[in-house]
């Protein structure tokens, strides 16, 4: 099997899993919200891969009827993606903001000391 | 205008949100998220009419047919979980009211409600959408407002409750995006119809195999399956109470629709249970689910969180009913869901009753509510006694047909643990009524002896929804028509 | 010279009050070229918003808020989605299906002209309000 020639789905395995470790090891909301980005952009990077024909250009008409043009629908579905993506992203972000006005950490640790300690008295 | 149907249902809700938003007063925002989703209610009654007899509606979004375009697909079961879905909404919204304005600052209210239709839009969108990629779009909106709605919560700890959904919630709809994308790279199309049509004879099964992984594992966590639970408690009890009424009764059940309508219609029976042997995933997990929740709920102190755990039992009988892949399996899974779903929204409702007058849902003090608040503590026993599966109660009707359906096909142990956590489930309702009904009150909580019944505009939707579950359960055949339909269609896979 | 309130950022300051117009320019055409162009709302609003988004780097928010201020955001944020969803409304009770632009004219060429065209200023309406607000929203944080 040609490896290297798998090069992008090597590069989206790499950017998942590091985004994945970072979404489980760090307690850090902000770093949390990084991992999450990250994973995310790794998919897009999937599509995009999944959507390039050998040889092909841009996928804007042109009246050559020889040229190649790659898949345009993953380009497409990764746009709504992206805002989705950032949608996602913004409304995390926010929340971590609310969270840090409401315990004065972002440290999901020190938060879950606090929530604890509610709970105790 | 009739066959506009399915464009209606969406984007009625679609285009009050951002009027809400312009409109932005809070009680006409309220008004307005109300009658909308009652049009919308009444939309996919008259839209289950017209597929009630096996027909199927195909709506062709901007015209273009169905493989090119995007397209609407309504049969039995999904128009069926489209009337559960803006019914409960209705429902709970009528029911909002007062508890959103005690909770919520006024000035909030139309953020609130405007979030609250985009839920339902991406709700409703995710249940009749034909398209794949759709079916994703519609779960972030769903996903995003609902991320919003628990952190209207009124203690801090929605915040964090909020922020670990999202974390989990993304991570799922995330891998739902990758099984979607290794389903387009295999087979070239979006269209659920044409993918079923071209799983079959696709040139490189292993990218189909992993689709079908990531899109379960996927959904799994949206739907709160057993070990992928996590976010469901926290969610549940630190959400406004209306916002826990609405998504116990619809958000998961839909994830479970749409795992239901890829294994048995896209992917096909026999590819998932045939092949795969899902349900040797499916049934242990099921199991798990609904012994130790239902274990672990009999220790809770927190009435919300109690109910949470339950939630997660219930999601594993319907589970339960899935892994068998019969007629009457599905039937009984289809049953549970508009059931439990009926039966958990009116249980929230009476809690957050209790929370309207009391402050607080701590169970230990809920000594003599039914001197205090009679009204509220009738609905919670009656409806709690529908949880457990009394006869004559919703929960008898479909816990029955699952048990029938677990002995067809002999699988004796899951129907023994079915039993057993029925018993848990008397064990944790039977508390909190014996508390409700024939405790002396301490005399350190004698100060909460003023408490009054709560508004009426609390009560009537709440015995509205009552009332419609025992109706249910004195007349079950009914539902388990339509189930079976719904059922039939699954199985049948697409025409 | 009362407009420059920081002295010391006097480069930046007028190489801002340069660029703005040509970076607004350059959204509004990918904008309107979007339909037979590489282009479209979602760019096009995000690139009209980077355009306040600099200014209010370069001269506070404050004077930002002046320009476009969150009240006539919330408006156009609902007023784009209005615009999309209106179109697919008005298709419906033109007799087509949802989003069916042929029947928005009597050629369905044009049709579809003006469908993408009233869809696509929707998005970026849309885009441009939450892109701005989103900023307000985190910048008005200490």
């Amino acid at each position: 099997m040609d490896v290297l020639g798998l090069f992008n789905y090597w590069v989206v395995v790499i950017l998942m899993m590091a985004g994945l470790y970072i979404l489980i090891a760090r307690y850090n909301l902000i770093k949390k919200m990084i991992g999450l980005s990250l994973f995310q952009t790794s998919i897009f990077y999937l599509y995009i891969t999944i959507g390039t024909v050998d040889g092909g250009t841009a996928p804007i008409l042109v009246d050559d009827p020889s040229v190649v043009y790659s898949n345009p629908l993953p380009h497409v579905l990764i746009l709504t993606a992206i805002v989705v993506g950032v949608a996602t992203t913004a409304v995390g972000l926010a929340l971590s903001v609310r969270i840090y006005e409401a315990y004065n950490t972002i440290e999901e640790d020190e938060i879950r000391a606090a929530n604890a300690e509610e709970q105790d008295i | 205008m009739m066959d506009q149907l399915p464009a209606l249902q969406v984007m009625l809700p679609m285009v009050a949100a951002p009027l809400i938003v312009i409109i932005r007063h809070p009680f006409w925002s309220w008004l307005i998220a109300t009658l909308i989703s009652v049009c919308a209610c009444w939309v996919s009654w008259l839209m289950l009419q017209q597929v009630v007899d096996g027909s199927i509606i195909r709506y062709a979004i901007g015209g273009w047919e169905a493989p090119t375009g995007i397209e609407f697909y309504v049969d039995r079961a999904n128009a069926g979980v489209a009337l559960l879905v803006s019914g409960l909404s209705s429902v709970v919204l009528v029911y909002a009211y007062h508890s959103i304005k005690r909770t919520v600052d006024t000035s909030k209210h139309y953020l609130f409600y405007a979030g609250w239709l985009l839920c339902l839009t991406g709700l409703i969108g995710m249940v009749i959408t034909g398209d794949a990629f759709n079916v994703f779009v519609f779960l972030e909106i769903s996903s995003l407002s609902t991320y919003m709605l628990i952190a209207f919560g009124s203690d801090r700890q929605a915040l964090v409750a909020s922020f670990r959904y999202l974390v989990m919630g993304s991570v799922g709809a995330s891998f739902i995006l990758i099984g979607i994308g290794f389903l387009y790279a295999a087979t070239g199309t979006l269209n659920m119809v044409d993918l079923a049509a071209r799983i079959p004879d696709t040139e490189s099964p292993r990218a189909v195999l992993v689709a079908f992984s990531f899109l379960t594992v996927g959904l799994m966590i949206k739907a709160a399956v057993f070990p992928l639970h996590g976010w469901l408690l926290n969610a549940y009890h630190h959400a406004p109470i209306a916002v826990t009424a609405f998504l116990a009764g619809t958000a998961t059940k839909v994830s479970l629709y749409i795992l239901v309508r890829m294994f048995f219609s896209i992917f096909g029976d026999e590819y998932s249970f045939g092949y795969l042997l899902l349900n040797w995933v499916l049934l242990p997990s099921a199991i798990a689910a609904f012994v130790t929740m239902s274990l672990v709920a009999i220790y809770q102190t927190d009435l919300r969180r109690m109910l949470a755990y339950s939630s997660v039992a219930q999601i594993g009988y319907i589970l339960a009913g899935i892994s068998l892949a019969t007629q009457q399996g599905l039937t009984a899974a289809v049953v549970h869901m508009f059931n439990h779903g009926m039966v958990k929204a009116t249980l929230f409702m009476a809690v957050g009753c209790v929370l309207y007058r009391a402050g607080h849902a701590h169970i230990p003090s809920l000594e003599r509510m039914m001197s205090r608040m009679p009204f509220t503590t009738t609905a919670f026993i009656l409806s709690g006694l529908g949880l457990i599966g009394v006869p004559l109660t919703v929960g008898f009707v479909s816990k029955f047909t699952l048990i029938n359906a677990l002995m067809e096909k002999g699988w004796w142990p899951a129907v023994v643990m079915i039993l057993a956590s029925s018993v848990m489930a008397t064990a944790y309702i039977g508390r909190v009524v014996y508390l409700m009904l024939f405790r002396e009150a301490r005399e350190s909580s004698a100060s909460g002896e003023g408490y009054q019944e709560v508004p009426l505009l609390m009560l009537v939707p709440m015995y509205a929804l009552l009332a419609l579950g025992l109706y249910f359960g004195l007349f079950g055949s009914q539902t388990l028509g339509i189930a079976s339909g719904a059922a039939e269609s699954l199985l049948g896979g697409y025409q | 010279m009362k407009i420059y309130a920081r002295q010391r950022h006097r480069v930046l300051q007028v190489i801002t009050r340069l660029l703005v117009p040509f970076v607004l320019i350059f959204g509004l055409y990918v904008q309107f070229h979007g339909d037979y162009g590489p282009g479209g709302g979602f760019q096009a609003g995000v690139i009209f918003a980077s355009a306040f988004i600099l200014y209010g780097l370069i001269f506070g928010l404050q004077r930002t808020r002046r320009v476009l201020p969150p009240s006539v955001l919330r408006w156009l944020m609902s007023l784009g989605v209005l615009i999309y969803a209106g179109t697919g409304v008005l298709t419906m009770l033109l007799g087509g299906n949802l989003l069916d632009y042929d029947v928005l004219a009597h050629d369905p060429l044009h049709g579809q002209h003006w469908g993408i065209f009233a869809v696509e200023l929707g998005v970026g309406v849309t885009v441009t309000a939450v892109m701005v607000s989103l900023f307000y929203g985190f910048a008005s944080k200490r």
